[in-house]
C-alpha cells in the first residue's frame, strides 16, 4: 500500500466514523422530537409513576446531559439500556437474540446471490444475443423491479399454501429457505447484470485477445483471464447489497415469521418502544456503513489500476 | 491571357454566379431537428421503451377517469345502509358476486354494477381500491420526484457554480447524507414523524392527505436530493469552463441568470433522466413503507397497505393479494425501462 491508498483509507474510515456519529445523533433527537414521551398512550398513569419512571430511565435529566451518557454508554459498553416494552430485558440482548437468526438468513442469501449471479452473469455474456442470454436478461429485469414484500408473498403464497412445499412459519431451520430465496433474488438478479455487463467489457479487451491468439484453452481463458477481471465491479455491490438484505429482511421475517431483528425492529415501531428503535437502528447502520467501506476499500486495493480520489 | 503566379489580381472566374446545378448541391435534404426531436425520434424507435411508455399513460388515464364513474367509492362498506343492521352479505365478495340485496335487485330485472375484483373483509369494492391505490402511488412517485429534483438542482448548481469553500462544505453534507442507510432513516423518520406531524396538520387541507403521505415527502426532501446535486454539481463543474459562460460574464450577467440560462438547460438531459429513474425508486418506497404499516391512513388504500392487508386471508383470497402485486411489479417494471430507454436517447455520452 502506497501513502495515496492510505490516504484514501483514513479518509474514508473518517467519513464512516462521522456517518455513524451522525446516525446516533440523529436518532437520539429524533427520538427525543416525539411530543408527549414515550410513556403516553399507555394506561392512565398517575403522575407520580410518570414521575418515577422517567427517574428510573434517566427521562428527567437535562437532554444534553442524556445525550452525553447514551453516547458513552454505547462507545465504551455497547450498551443502549433497557427495553421500554419487553420489561426487564435489555436492548441488547433483543439484538444479539434477533442477530442470530437474522446473520444466518443473510449471509444465505448473499452467499446464494453471489454464486448464482456470477454463474448466470457469466453465462449470459458467453452466450451474447443467444436465448439463453435474452431469458437471463427478461427474467432478471422482472426481478429488479418487484419489492422485496410483493416477491415475499407471492413465494409464501405459491410454495407454502397452494403447494405446501415449504411452511409458512420461519421458525424452524426448513422454515427459512424460503425467506432466503426471497432475500436472494433481486441481489441475485443484480449481480448477474452486472457480471454481464462487466464480463462483456472484459472480453473485448486487447489481453484476452492476445491470450486466444497465443493458444490459450478457452476454458483458461475465461476463467483465469476474463471472470477474475470481471468480477472485480461487483465488489462494489457488497455494501448496497447488504444494506437491501437488513431492509428487505424487515418485511421478509414479518412475511414468513422469523424470530429475527427486523421483526424485533418492526414490532419496535408499532410498539413505540424507542430505546429499541434507536439500538436496532444504530447497529444495523453501523453495519451496513462498515460494509461500504470494506467494499470500497477493497475494490480501491484489489485492483491497482483504480486511480484514488 | 497567361495568369502570372505572384499576381495581386482577383480571378473573376471565382465569383461568377452559382449555376442551378451548383445551387441544389446546397440545398438542405432533411429538416433541421431539435435536441428535443432527435432524442423523441430515437425514443420511439426504441421498441420496449416505446410500449413501457403506453402502459405507463394508460394506467394513469385508468385511475384518473375510472373514479369519476365507478359508482362505488374507495371507502363505503356496502353492507352498512343507514337505518338498517349491518349486511355480512357484502363482506369478502368473490369477483362479480353479489350481496343478498344486490341479487334481490337483480331477481327485480335491475342492473347492478358487477364488483370486478368482489369486496373485501369490510365489503368495499376491491377493484376501485386497487384504482385508488394506484393513483396514491403513482402520485407519491411523481411529486417526491418533483420535490428531489427541485432541491437536488438547486444545492447541485450552486455547489458547482460557486466552487471553493461553499461546494466544499456542501458536498462534506452530502457524503455524509449519501453514506447514512436511507432505508433506515426513513422508517426512522417515518415512524416519528407519524406521530409528531398530526397534531400540527388538524384542520387543514394537509389532514386530508394524512401525515404519513406528508412525512414521506418531507423524508424524500432531506435525503434523497444528494444522488441529484452531486450529478448536477458534476454537470456544472464541466459546463462552467465553456466559453460562452465566460462571454455571459464578461457582459456583466449575474451568477443566477448564468445558472438558469445556459447551465441548467445544457444539463437538462441528465435532469430528465434521473428524475424518471426516481420515480419508480419513490413507488417503492412508498409502498415499502405502506406495507409496513407507516404509509398512506387507512381508510385510503395503497398498493403496499392493499398487499399487506390481503396477507391475513392469504389461504382464502389469494387474488387480494396478487392484483395489487402484479399492478405495483408492471408499474415498477414499464417505468425502469422507460427511464432506460430515455437515457438511451436522451444521453449524448450514449449516442451510437
Amino acid at each position: 500500500m502506497n501513502v495515496k491508498t492510505l490516504m484514501y483509507v483514513l479518509k474514508r474510515i473518517l467519513l464512516a466514523l462521522l456517518t455513524v456519529w451522525v446516525v446516533i445523533t440523529v436518532t437520539f433527537f429524533v427520538m427525543r422530537a416525539v411530543p408527549g414521551g414515550p410513556f403516553t398512550g399507555e394506561k392512565a398513569i398517575t403522575e407520580a409513576a410518570k414521575q418515577a419512571l422517567e427517574a428510573k430511565y434517566g427521562l428527567d435529566k437535562p437532554v444534553g446531559e442524556q445525550y452525553v451518557t447514551y453516547l458513552k454508554d454505547i462507545v465504551t459498553k455497547f450498551d443502549f439500556g433497557p427495553s421500554l416494552k419487553l420489561r426487564g430485558r435489555q436492548v441488547i440482548d433483543v439484538i444479539v437474540d434477533g442477530m442470530r437468526t437474522s446473520v444466518k438468513l443473510g449471509l444465505a442469501a448473499a452467499g446464494i446471490a453471489l454464486v448464482s449471479g456470477i454463474v448466470f452473469g457469466a453465462v449470459a455474456a458467453l452466450y451474447r444475443n443467444k436465448v439463453i442470454d435474452k431469458i437471463i436478461m427478461v427474467i432478471t429485469t422482472a426481478f429488479v423491479s418487484m419489492p422485496s414484500f410483493i416477491m415475499g408473498t407471492l413465494l409464501l403464497l405459491v410454495f407454502a399454501v397452494k403447494f405446501h412445499v415449504f411452511p409458512a412459519n420461519g421458525e424452524t431451520a426448513r422454515g427459512l429457505i424460503l425467506p432466503i430465496i426471497t432475500l436472494s433474488l433481486y441481489p441475485m438478479a443484480y449481480i448477474t447484470r452486472l457480471t454481464r455487463s462487466s464480463m462483456l467489457d472484459v472480453l473485448g479487451q486487447d489481453y484476452i485477445r492476445t491470450a486466444k491468439a497465443k493458444g490459450v484453452p478457452p476454458a483458461k481463458v475465461i476463467f483465469g483471464h476474463a471472470l477474475k477481471n470481471s468480477l472485480i465491479p461487483v465488489i462494489t455491490y457488497f455494501g448496497p447489497m447488504l444494506a437491501y438484505i437488513v431492509t428487505g429482511s424487515l418485511v421478509v421475517e414479518q412475511i414468513f415469521a422469523v424470530p429475527g431483528i427486523g421483526r424485533a425492529f418492526v414490532s419496535s415501531i408499532t410498539n413505540r418502544d424507542y430505546p429499541l428503535i434507536m439500538g436496532t437502528t444504530i447497529v444495523l447502520a453501523v453495519l451496513i456503513v462498515v460494509m461500504n467501506l470494506v467494499s470500497d476499500i477493497l475494490y480501491k486495493v484489489v485492483d491497482p489500476r483504480i486511480t484514488l480520489e | 491571357m497567361k495568369k502570372n503566379p505572384f499576381s495581386l489580381h482577383v480571378n473573376l472566374e471565382d465569383f461568377i454566379p452559382a449555376t442551378e446545378e451548383e445551387k441544389s448541391y446546397m440545398v438542405q435534404m432533411r429538416p433541421s431537428t431539435t435536441f428535443f426531436k432527435d432524442g423523441m425520434k430515437r425514443l420511439l424507435r426504441n421498441k420496449i421503451a416505446t410500449i413501457s411508455m403506453c402502459v405507463i399513460i394508460f394506467i394513469t388515464l385508468a385511475v384518473l377517469i375510472i373514479p369519476s364513474f365507478w359508482p362505488y367509492s374507495y371507502d363505503a362498506m356496502l353492507g352498512i345502509r343507514p337505518g338498517k343492521p349491518v349486511d355480512p352479505s357484502y363482506n369478502n365478495l368473490a369477483p362479480f358476486q353479489y350481496g343478498e340485496t344486490e341479487q334481490a335487485l337483480i331477481e327485480q330485472g335491475e342492473k347492478v354494477f358487477p364488483h370486478v375484483f368482489g369486496t373485501d373483509s369490510a365489503g368495499r369494492d376491491y377493484f376501485i381500491r386497487v384504482v385508488y391505490g394506484t393513483r396514491i402511488s403513482l402520485a407519491v412517485g411523481f411529486f417526491a420526484s418533483i420535490i428531489v429534483l427541485v432541491i437536488g438542482m438547486t444545492v447541485g448548481s450552486l455547489a458547482g457554480y460557486l466552487g471553493g469553500k461553499v461546494d466544499l462544505i456542501i458536498m462534506r453534507i452530502v457524503d455524509v447524507i449519501y453514506s447514512l442507510p436511507d432505508m433506515l432513516m426513513v422508517i426512522l423518520l417515518a415512524s416519528v414523524m407519524k406521530v409528531a406531524l398530526g397534531p400540527v396538520i388538524e384542520d387543514t387541507i394537509l389532514e386530508k392527505l394524512g401525515s404519513n403521505i406528508i412525512s414521506l415527502f418531507i423524508v424524500f426532501a432531506l435525503l434523497y436530493w444528494v444522488s441529484m446535486s452531486r450529478l448536477i454539481r458534476g454537470q456544472i463543474l464541466s459546463l462552467k469552463e465553456q466559453e460562452y459562460v465566460l462571454a455571459a460574464h464578461s457582459t456583466g450577467a449575474k451568477a443566477g441568470w448564468i445558472i438558469r440560462k445556459h447551465l441548467l438547460p445544457n444539463c437538462i438531459s441528465v435532469v430528465i433522466i434521473s428524475t424518471a429513474l426516481q420515480i419508480p425508486s419513490a413507488i417503492f418506497t412508498e409502498s415499502y413503507l405502506s406495507f409496513l404499516g407507516l404509509g398512506v391512513n387507512a381508510p385510503m388504500p395503497s398498493l403496499g397497505s392493499l398487499a399487506s392487508d390481503a396477507l391475513n386471508g392469504i389461504t382464502s383470497y389469494p387474488y387480494r393479494l396478487v392484483i395489487p402485486a402484479i399492478t405495483i411489479s408492471l408499474i415498477v417494471l414499464s417505468l425502469n425501462l422507460f427511464g432506460d430507454g430515455l437515457r438511451d436517447a436522451f444521453d449524448p455520452k450514449l449516442k451510437n
